[in-house]
């Protein structure tokens, strides 16, 4: 079979017998839907984009915390902010599966977690939208994570081992995210009409930016096939966002309420959902960092991380003095 | 779409209940269970469920602003954690609490002013920096654990079974607190500074925690005399503190009434923050 990977111009181009070996095994493994593990060769390039995926992963994660957390203190009731408290909770443990994962390929967590608070690294657009009323809480959960479900439950297939193991737990605890969102807004839209304005207004608010979170559509993603050579990737962009749009269109209709896409369909003869047109340059430019809270979300774990150095410090050097300790 | 069907739609991404980061041992008898069991518990008796509910309450409150804020992400989830156990206490007493006045934990949480909460000064004292945070846990950590443990022998069933499963949790958060206390006080000169100046700004505010009420003394065996954990609590913050490098500041204490509805100036900013969707729709559910 032909090499999963492409290669470098120039005297690189030229492999060395060993390597050219080794990519034959990479590739055997890849062929037959086996599992690459850390002591494993592979490629540069796949290494690459793993570490910047995994850890895009855990920066979003991470990020993600800060929307809902935004609420906690203010849950309308205990049992929703006890709820809520457990799910950020979860979104740090997240971040925490998914740095490991990526430091089995050889980054460091100091090292990938820099690269996020100097904006060299990426984290999921959609987290730089603002959580303005309860029932985003409801919205974020539902449609944010829903989308980010459809996305990792075909990565509990990737071809890296420990990526996806990380996604299987993930994606276990994520079912129990997207299932406190959708009550929330159950409960809203069987409340008050003031409640279920609210809710609807969420929806409104999250529907376009949750379908976007796919990706753009596959005649513009460069990256994926080269992804789906690998087997890291299962399905496209757009097969994706088939199976979630296809999901909440019906899910949307227990709430009572809509999505705000008036003519969103099934096309009986292209068997496929047809959903309106999506605000690729608005997507474009949350990404270059104009989005309603990009500045906000950086700042926040800037801030965290600069005055939790003195603690991280004291543990060190506490960690030492023990280390010394025991030696002496 | 009906509702199994909704249910498979829903479920078909794995396990509804799982959770990652629950470490500690379960929640505290639930609230949905107390509600059920409802014994009725009398005046008195409700009087001191509030008393240990709105501790939990506004020591939860206080807890949960530092998830995304800590200094590292293992402290998001610890601290978290806490704040989740504590919650949890907050909610079991509120409730049982509640059943004397025909309210729910949501009506004791939400629709009381500032004057009606009994809790303690100390969980009202601000976050500050993570220092003042672990020490004000270590404080009422080491309390809790005294207090649940003794109310295990408690008369009053309910109080009882709430404390039982409690009283393992706050085990775990003297641990925790005792351990970054160590750490921090060993650690640099820095930390070393910032733990005393922790301890100079909460000391006054312990010595509240031992008063004696005369709801106290009426309840007899269904309650714990205060006075009767000062000893204990000394003797283990202390080596505690020892461990750390630290002293006892000679402080004295503040004159301090949250059990009488005379709070810090802090109780009504987080209660603000706290009650105000609810406020702004009444008689809604959730």
């Amino acid at each position: 079979m032909a090499p999963t990977t492409p290669q470098e111009p120039g005297l690189s181009a030229v492999p060395s017998y060993e390597e050219q070996q080794s990519q034959s095994r990479f590739d055997a493994l890849i062929g037959d839907d086996s599992r690459i593990e850390p002591r494993d060769w592979m490629p540069e390039p796949y290494r690459k984009t793993l570490t910047r995926q995994i850890s895009q992963h855990a920066h979003s994660e991470i990020i993600g915390m800060q929307p809902e957390a935004n609420w906690i203190t203010r849950a309308p009731s205990l049992k929703r902010k006890s709820i809520l408290m457990a799910k950020v909770q979860d979104e740090a443990g997240h971040g925490l599966y998914l740095y490991s994962a990526a430091e089995t390929l050889g980054t460091e967590r100091d090292e990938l977690n820099d690269q996020l608070l100097t904006g060299r690294a990426k984290y999921s657009s959609i987290f730089n939208y603002t959580a303005r009323n309860w029932a985003d809480m409801g919205a974020i959960g539902w449609l944010v994570d829903g989308a980010a479900i459809a996305n990792q439950v075909p990565l509990c297939r990737a071809s890296y081992g420990p990526y996806g193991r990380a996604m299987v737990r993930v994606c276990k605890e994520e079912s129990f995210h997207q299932r406190q969102g959708f009550e929330i807004l159950l409960s809203l839209s069987r409340g008050t009409e003031k409640q279920k304005q609210m809710a609807q207004d969420a929806i409104n608010r999250f529907y376009e930016p949750s379908l976007m979170m796919f990706g753009p559509p596959d005649d513009q993603s460069p990256n994926s096939a080269q992804s789906m050579a690998w087997k890291i990737k299962r399905f496209s962009n757009d097969e994706l966002r088939q199976r979630f749009v296809g999901m909440i269109a019906e899910q949307v209709k227990v709430l009572g309420l809509t999505l705000p896409d008036e003519n969103l369909h099934f096309d009986e003869e292209k068997k496929q959902w047809i959903h309106k047109d999506l605000n690729w340059d608005e997507f474009m430019n949350v990404i270059k960092g104009n989005g309603p809270a990009n500045a906000q979300r950086l700042e926040r774990r800037r801030e965290a991380h600069r005055e939790g150095a003195w603690v991280r410090e004291a543990a060190t050097a506490y960690a030492a003095k023990q280390e010394q300790s025991e030696v002496a | 779409m009906n509702h199994e069907e909704l249910d498979a739609s829903l479920d078909s991404f794995g396990d509804a209940l799982a959770s990652a980061t629950r470490v500690t041992p379960g929640n505290a008898l639930r609230p949905e269970d107390i509600a059920v069991a409802g014994a009725k518990p009398s005046d008195e008796v409700a009087q001191y469920a509030l008393h240990l509910g709105d501790d939990a309450l506004i020591l939860a409150q206080r807890l949960s602003h530092w998830i995304s804020r800590a200094p590292e992400i293992e402290e998001d989830i610890a601290l978290g954690n806490i704040a989740l156990d504590v919650l949890g206490h907050a909610r079991s007493f509120l409730t049982y609490a509640g059943l004397a006045w025909d309210k729910s934990e949501d009506d004791l949480a939400y629709w009381r002013e500032e004057e009606d909460f009994t809790s303690l000064q100390i969980v009202e004292q601000p976050n500050g920096h993570f220092g003042v945070t672990i020490m004000r846990q270590l404080i009422i950590s080491i309390y809790q654990h005294l207090l649940y443990s003794k109310l295990l022998e408690s008369t009053d069933e309910t109080i009882a079974a709430i404390c039982a499963k409690a009283v393992k949790e706050v085990d775990y958060h003297r641990d925790h607190s005792a351990a970054w206390t160590i750490r921090l006080g060993q650690g640099t000169e820095e930390s070393a500074a910032k733990m005393r100046h922790a301890l100079e700004v909460l000391w006054p505010y312990t010595g509240e925690m031992f008063q004696d009420e005369e709801l106290h003394r009426t309840l007899g065996d269904v309650a714990v005399l205060p006075s009767t954990l000062r000893e204990a609590w000394e003797k283990e913050i202390t080596d505690v503190l020892a461990e750390a490098g630290l002293e006892i500041p000679k402080s004295g204490m503040a004159m301090a009434h949250g059990r009488v509805g005379e709070h810090s100036e802090h109780l009504g900013f987080i209660l603000a923050e706290m009650q105000v969707l609810a406020r702004k729709h009444p008689g809604a559910s959730w």
